[in-house]
């Protein structure tokens, strides 16, 4: 076992390291926290091109789960820390970590950085005041992943932009409990960005929405009674068990086993499913956009991408907007297409990607662009809205309203609780704590 | 026997651990009760107004709070009667005449190694799943339907994984109890005709009383902070299924990242753990009194 | 008179105590089997207990991702380093409560216990602006301030529990000779506290390695113990059981086989008093 050899090991290497890490005081040291996903985790494996580059700038990982991440660099950049020099934070942030003037703006990157080649959706969510915040490491919006032999062995063929009613149709067709496989995969473990990223882009194609103009919550209306209903007959149908827990990760894996006949969720899961290396599917995946409702001119997809920014007040501003540059940068793509083929490169960032030939071979890639193209952050619903943001609303307190809600509906899921009570509990909810963070004056 | 000299020593020398805990008490104590009666969002920075009383009004009211404390109440006793009853089973059991006492021992210890994130996460993922968990496979196999324990048991399903983190604590400790115990005393009862049954609660149990005493005292302070378990399996849920009051504040403080109202749960967290440890020390404190 | 034991009645308990046993360790024993099978043996249904291709891909994987010494380092540290301070501020504190009790002796006990009983949660960002002004975020010197104190009440009560059971003749034989209050401490009552002491020692770097809340909360790179390292591993995209169960392995390897080979130490002294 290898830990116990390690252990005998432990003080003459550990002790090595840290003469080692003395011995390089000359070089910059810069931290970046970042979340433990493919993408990331698959960068800090092509390090060695960064540190080929910049011999004199060392990189220090800290690589968390999503949630943990977020509470920590929240508290840091909030309390001003200063623990970290370049931090992964996503689309819901950096509106308003900009607006605090906690970053530091990424308008002087070098012209061959190429700002203008950022794709506008994207571009303009990390955009505050006509300044850039962030540099998108990989955007994604939401779509429907299919298994094609299923559909097929039921006789159905997907539309390009699906409809709920057809969906529903499908999954009732796939379902095959007994083999283990059922209809449709959705998120159900409660979070904001799990659940509640989900079921909010859902809403928004049942013509729902977060609040009205006077910040009013609104979850008693038909819109989104309609919205949980369908959600919840679908997953209770045809879903599989232990849904209420499951997130994005453990979506991917049921997926990747055969066992899901859809999924909608993120784009990027594209190339985890297509890979074959982990997914016994990857042959039999199909892609379509995420479902509407017949009649609104909504898609029930989401607008996403994790970026890198600069905390205000960190003394390595120059070393981190190199690392940013390098990692953000259209060669930091051509690396890893080199290294680990086209369809493993971090997707949804740049024009320049969709137009390159060999990426256009890449069987999602359309869909991912069409998907991104169409998500329109400053008017999600096709009601008017107060806030900005398709599958969050950008404002400090969404995070906690939106988990909360998003327990209440992980319970309806769950069945300990009814689709109204869910409803009810989420909208009184809402109002305290709207009320308490005195938008009503 | 102790004199004015070793008296004022004496105190010299506890000095350092009393000034220490008491710093380490007060001043974050005192930031938080300052925080708690502030407007205080980190999100929000800016002025923080002072809001008097406000914090803990909607901390109170809040319907999760009533949910909390039950729960935090079921957790804890839960986990103690679990681990007192099964403790003192399994004290019993081990103390019997067997091969590899040493063998057992040693597998019978090994959960309270385990750090609570590893044991949440694996009990979690390798044996609560429904689908890829070991419990859905074996109910498959035995034809039954495989139950999803956290959807569907969440308080439960924390309980069992708690409780068997404690298991190990409480056995040993009885077991060292029950290994103290004069086998004399046990044999004049088996020869004045006292059956198994009584042999055991009118002589083992009143002299395991002390150790079940401590056993409840020290895991109580550990169990109303349960909180890593919780963060990993359920996230408090479903709904506030299993929201404990240590994650409620957690959920105010480093999820909505509402400072003052973290802090005015904090300290309701603070004046309901003293409750209990008032309660404890007059029950059990007494019980330890050499 | 021994007690008469017959054969059969103790294979009846070996058998019981080992199935007992048994399932109590299951989930670290299936942990570690499926730290050995790949991605997809993980999750087979239905499940493989041992006949499945050994790898140690998982560990190689884990390796390569994390700085595992670099944790390690920081949590043998931390564990140990708060732990021997603490002792260090327990023995005379511990000494004077066994030895010179007074009125309030048991209400400072108490006191001391009961600090344990704040929720961590509710004062972390008190904590977090305090280190951030002393600079003391993501070092290890902060985490070992903050974890001696949070063990010390228990170090404290352990040393106290077990010094109590010393008889105070001795002590007072040896001030007769003339020891001086160093001497006694050193050469008299630490000889014979020592399994007290190992058990307390034990007993406090199992809980110091295991606190997963201030060790996750105040650090970053440079001080991040184990506790930091499985964070990255509890959800990751895709498949990861096998990876997941590798990290647990080699988090609690350590400190398991540690507990293993001191066991009878630990045991000794874990008693709280509560045994005469």
């Amino acid at each position: 076992m290898r830990s116990t050899s390690h252990f005998a090991l432990c003080c003459t290497a550990a002790s090595s390291l840290f003469i080692a890490a003395a011995g390089a005081q000359a070089e910059t040291t810069i931290t970046v926290a970042t979340v433990n996903n493919g993408d990331m985790i698959r960068m800090q494996g092509l390090m060695g091109d960064f540190n080929a580059k910049h011999p004199d700038i060392k990189v220090n990982w800290v690589t968390l789960e999503e949630n943990v991440l977020r509470q920590k660099v929240t508290t840091d950049i909030a309390t001003k820390g200063g623990q970290y020099d370049v931090m992964t934070i996503g689309t819901y942030e950096v509106p308003i970590w900009g607006k605090q003037g906690w970053l530091v703006s990424l308008d002087d990157l070098p012209a061959s950085w190429d700002v203008n080649d950022l794709l506008p959706p994207i571009r303009d969510g990390l955009t505050v005041d006509g300044k850039l915040y962030a540099a998108p490491f990989y955007g994604e919006s939401s779509m429907t992943m299919y298994r094609a032999d299923l559909m097929k062995k039921a006789g159905l063929k997907m539309p390009n932009a699906p409809t709920w009613e057809f969906i529903e149709k499908a999954a009732r067709a796939m379902t095959n409990k007994s083999a283990g496989v059922y209809g449709i995969c959705l998120r159900g473990k409660a979070g904001w960005g799990e659940n509640m990223a989900f079921i909010t882009a859902m809403s928004n194609s049942f013509g729902a929405r977060w609040f009205d103009m006077k910040w009013n919550p609104q979850f008693d209306t038909p819109q989104w009674k309609e919205t949980l209903a369908t959600y919840l007959s679908l997953m209770h149908k045809y879903g599989p068990p232990g849904a209420s827990s499951n997130g994005f990760n453990e979506n991917l894996a049921l997926f990747q086993q055969g066992k899901c006949g859809m999924w909608i969720d993120a784009t990027v899961a594209a190339s985890f499913v297509t890979d074959p290396k982990n997914s016994k599917v990857a042959k039999h995946v199909g892609f379509a956009l995420a479902p509407h409702k017949e009649g609104i001119k909504k898609n029930g997809n989401w607008l996403w991408a994790w970026t890198l920014a600069i905390p205000a007040g960190t003394k390595q501003v120059a070393a981190a907007k190199t690392f940013i540059e390098w990692a953000t940068s259209k060669d930091y793509l051509k690396l890893v297409a080199s290294k680990e083929g086209w369809a493993n490169v971090p997707p949804g960032t740049r024009t320049s990607l969709y137009k390159n030939p060999q990426y256009a071979k890449v069987p999602f890639a359309r869909i991912t662009l069409e998907s991104i193209e169409s998500a329109d952050p400053t008017h999600p619903s096709v009601q008017e809205v107060p806030y900005v943001g398709v599958q969050f609303v950008a404002i400090p307190e969404f995070q906690g309203i939106a988990t909360a809600v998003g327990q209440q509906f992980s319970a309806a899921l769950a069945g300990t609780e009814s689709a109204d009570q869910a409803l009810s509990a989420s909208q009184s909810l809402t109002k305290r704590e709207m009320t308490k963070a005195g938008y009503y004056k | 026997m102790a004199t004015q000299h070793s008296r004022v020593t004496a105190r010299w020398m506890i000095s350092p651990s009393v000034v220490l805990l008491l710093g380490w008490m007060i001043v974050p104590l005192a930031m938080t009760i300052y925080f708690s009666f502030l407007n205080y969002n980190l999100l929000n920075p800016g002025p923080h107004n002072w809001i008097g009383l406000q914090n803990y009004y909607f901390f109170l009211t809040d319907p999760a709070f009533t949910t909390a404390l039950w729960n935090t109440i079921v957790l804890v006793v839960g986990v103690l009667l679990i681990t007192t009853v099964g403790g003192v089973a399994l004290a019993v059991l081990l103390d019997q005449p067997m091969w590899g006492q040493g063998i057992v021992r040693i597998l019978v210890i090994a959960p309270f190694f385990v750090m609570p994130t590893v044991s949440a996460l694996v009990w979690k993922n390798m044996l609560m799943n429904p689908v890829n968990g070991l419990f859905g496979h074996l109910a498959t196999a035995l034809g039954l339907h495989p139950i999803d324990f956290l959807a569907h048991l969440p308080l439960f399903s924390i309980i069992v994984i708690v409780a068997w983190q404690w298991l190990p604590f409480a056995t040993l400790i009885l077991l060292t109890s029950m290994q103290s115990l004069d086998s004399e005393q046990i044999e004049a009862a088996e020869m004045d005709g006292a059956s198994a049954v009584n042999r055991f609660i009118f002589v083992t149990l009143p002299h395991l009383a002390r150790s079940i005493a401590v056993v409840i005292l020290i895991q109580t302070i550990f169990l109303l902070s349960v909180f890593a378990e919780i963060l990993v399996t359920t996230n408090g849920g479903p709904g506030n299924a299993s929201t404990n009051i240590t994650y409620l504040v957690y959920a105010q403080s480093l999820l909505q990242f509402d400072v003052g109202g973290g802090s005015a749960g904090g300290i309701v967290a603070v004046v309901l753990a003293n409750i209990v440890a008032i309660f404890l020390m007059r029950m059990i404190g007494k019980n330890l009194e050499a | 008179m021994a007690r008469r034991v017959t054969t059969s009645r103790k294979a009846l308990v070996t058998v019981a105590a080992f199935a007992i046993g048994l399932i109590i360790f299951f989930p670290i024993l299936w942990t570690f089997l499926t730290s050995f099978k790949t991605e997809g043996e993980a999750v087979a249904s239905p499940p493989v207990f041992l006949a499945f291709h050994w790898t140690l891909e998982n560990y190689a994987e884990v390796n390569q991702r994390s700085h595992y010494l670099l944790h390690f380092y920081n949590s043998v540290v931390i564990s140990f380093g708060s732990t021997l301070i603490g002792l260090v501020i327990a023995i005379p504190a511990a000494w004077s409560m066994a030895f010179v009790p007074s009125r309030r002796t048991k209400d400072v006990l108490m006191w001391m216990l009961s600090t344990k009983m704040l929720p961590p949660v509710g004062v972390l960002i008190p904590i977090y602006l305090l280190f951030r002004n002393s600079g003391l975020l993501d070092t290890l010197t902060g985490l070992v301030v903050v974890l001696t104190l949070i063990n010390l009440p228990i170090i404290v009560w352990m040393l106290y529990t077990y010094f109590k059971e010393i008889p105070g003749d001795i002590l007072e034989a040896a001030r007769m000779d003339g020891a001086s209050l160093r001497n006694e401490i050193l050469y008299v009552l630490t000889p014979m506290a020592v399994p007290g002491i190992a058990s307390t020692l034990l007993l406090n770097v199992i809980l110091a390695w295991n606190e997963a809340f201030w060790t996750l909360n105040l650090t970053a790179a440079k001080a991040a113990p184990l506790t930091a390292f499985i964070a990255s591993y509890s959800s990751p995209e895709g498949l990861f059981y096998a990876k997941l169960s590798a990290a647990s392995t080699m988090a609690i390897a350590p400190i398991l086989v540690l507990g293993w080979f001191s066991q009878k130490q630990l045991v000794r002294g874990l008693t709280f008093g509560a045994v005469k």
